[in-house]
């Protein structure tokens, strides 16, 4: 692990040179460690695939002192060789239906599968939340399947539907709200994953298991989904 | 007990110091571009450090107080009336019910800090005022719209017995070459010593493709080895260095997320610069030490915050 300093009242530690479940998991339970463990010094906190960029309130702290206090919090998890607790896991229901699979097609094509083939492929993964960024709640999970996988799309779509469920390399991701995006879209949940009137915010946090669970249409539409 | 917002230009936000404590699910901090003019507007009318201002980009800007009230404008060199007359800006003046101002667009600088004495009342979200439209976040209506004309901003009618101005010493001017320190972080040691001279001995050009989320500048390209790196959280003021070796500096409204190899970051005194230059502004990089920086910043934030409670 490392420390690196990033500006007057930023650090970021290296957990590994490589992107992992291991490694997810060890962010994930550092990030929750820290910031019990740095209470009002820390004014943000941001988990990525490999890393934890960690702002302090220099009116709480220096940033030595700072430093000094994330070293503590994370030779307690060496010192303590401490278990890291199993991730949440989150099932997330998906209507893959061609009409909110807007990419379905090419999709097929490109892994040489049958649609029905590529949903069960998404549907058989349990995968970590290695990442959250891009947009509010943007998730990006993996890995999926490397038989499924396509890169993102060269140029990007004007609005991807909320909801939808989409692939990109060895990731898939679900979008929070319409907006803009390239990823290869192959469904829509019905769940709404970001509610600014909730303590947690996202449905997701990093380091979080998630699978998805095909729906039929009806379901879909019973729980509030939109086509 | 309004603002009432005759024309609002072409872009006007309401902003405070940004909001904290969510990047973790990919909501950016946004605040005051300018934190040095929009420290002083709120000090000059005694506020609360992080009551909430508008910030005007560019302008042209008019509108009526419909409420007496004390006011101050910091930030860019602009013109401003107050019924008609001229009055300058980093310093508070007195509006009285119906009174009329006016902006025009700057003739040095980009952007300009109006607070009232009390500061705008707004509804927060997540803690903040602060708008990012991108995020659908904050401002006048939580959902981060911009105000338009015709809009409504309220504040409480207060009285202020005293009009202040800000010593000349802290008042910036605006010069066509700007001077910023950059803390050598991130993947600087990544970067050829070539690469690190060119950066630190050439100047770059502020383009126009520049706006609350990153600066992109144009000048001779930086040599990049690896171009991608595994995405990581992106602190204010990084400077990105896609492929193309042209760097993009990353302010308040940058994604908090991302891949490209960074040489460093922009220290936080520097970005008021910054965040009034205008496309053609000439930049030069110099190295800064980190810890005078934060020093520096520490020093800043202690005389703006004193004794009040944190937030």
């Amino acid at each position: 692990m490392n420390i690196n300093l990033v500006n007057e009242n930023s650090v970021i530690i290296y957990f590994s040179d490589a992107i992992s479940i291991e490694t997810a998991d060890r962010i994930a339970y550092a990030s929750h460690l820290l910031r019990a463990g740095l209470a009002t010094m820390l004014s943000d906190i941001v988990p990525s695939y490999t890393s934890i960029l960690l702002s302090c309130n220099l009116r709480k702290t220096g940033l030595q002192g700072f430093v000094i206090a994330v070293k503590k919090v994370l030779e307690q998890i060496e010192a303590h060789h401490l278990e890291t607790p199993p991730a949440k896991q989150i099932i997330l229901p998906v209507y893959y239906g061609e009409e909110v699979a807007l990419d379905h097609a090419e999709v097929s094509a490109h892994a040489d599968l049958d649609f029905s083939e590529v949903v069960k492929l998404h549907t058989s993964e349990c995968y970590r939340v290695f990442a959250i960024g891009f947009a509010p709640g943007f998730a990006y999970l993996g890995n999926t399947p490397a038989s499924m996988a396509m890169p993102r799309k060269t140029s990007p779509r004007a609005t991807v539907p909320k909801g939808s469920v989409a692939i990109a390399d060895q990731q898939t991701a679900v979008y929070p709200r319409s907006s803009p995006g390239g990823w290869q879209v192959i469904g829509r949940t019905p769940v709404n994953l970001l509610d600014l009137s909730q303590d947690n915010l996202s449905l997701f946090s990093v380091g979080g298991q998630v699978r998805f669970k095909a729906i039929d249409r009806g379901t879909f539409l019973e729980m509030g989904g939109e086509l | 007990m309004t603002l009432h917002i005759k024309q609002a230009g072409v872009l006007s936000l309401l902003q405070d110091l940004g909001r904290y404590g969510h990047q973790d699910v990919g909501i950016t901090s946004g605040g005051a571009m300018d934190s040095h003019a929009f420290h002083w507007a709120n000090k000059l009318l005694d506020n609360p450090v992080n009551a909430a201002q508008i910030e005007i980009t560019m302008g042209p800007f008019q509108a009526y107080f419909r409420e007496d009230t004390h006011f101050s404008i910091c930030g860019a060199d602009v013109e401003v009336k107050l019924n008609g007359q001229s009055i300058s800006t980093w310093r508070s003046w007195q509006a009285k019910q119906g009174d009329l101002l006016e902006l025009g667009y700057p003739k040095k600088g980009l952007r300009s800090y109006l607070a009232v004495a009390g500061g705008f009342r707004i509804a927060e979200t997540l803690g903040s005022v602060s708008c990012v439209l991108r995020d659908h976040l904050g401002g006048i209506d939580q959902q981060g719209h911009q105000l338009n004309n015709g809009e409504l901003v309220p504040y409480q009618p207060t009285r202020r017995h005293y009009t202040r101005a800000v010593p000349t010493q802290f008042i910036p001017t605006f010069e066509k070459t700007i001077k910023l320190g950059v803390l050598p972080t991130y993947q600087f040691h990544e970067f050829s010593e070539s690469a690190r001279t060119t950066f630190f001995n050439e100047s770059y050009t502020v383009t126009p493709e520049m706006d609350r989320m990153g600066y992109r500048l144009k000048g001779t390209p930086i040599e990049v080895k690896k171009q991608h790196f595994i995405s990581e959280g992106i602190a204010l003021g990084a400077i990105q260095i896609p492929a193309n070796g042209q760097p993009i500096v990353l302010m308040r409204d940058r994604q908090t997320i991302g891949g490209y190899p960074k040489i460093g970051c922009v220290c936080q005194r520097d970005l008021k610069q910054l965040s009034q230059a205008t496309p053609g502004t000439q930049i030069q990089f110099f190295e800064q030490d980190l810890y005078q920086a934060e020093a520096e910043l520490q020093q800043t934030q202690q005389y703006f915050w004193g004794n009040s409670e944190d937030q």
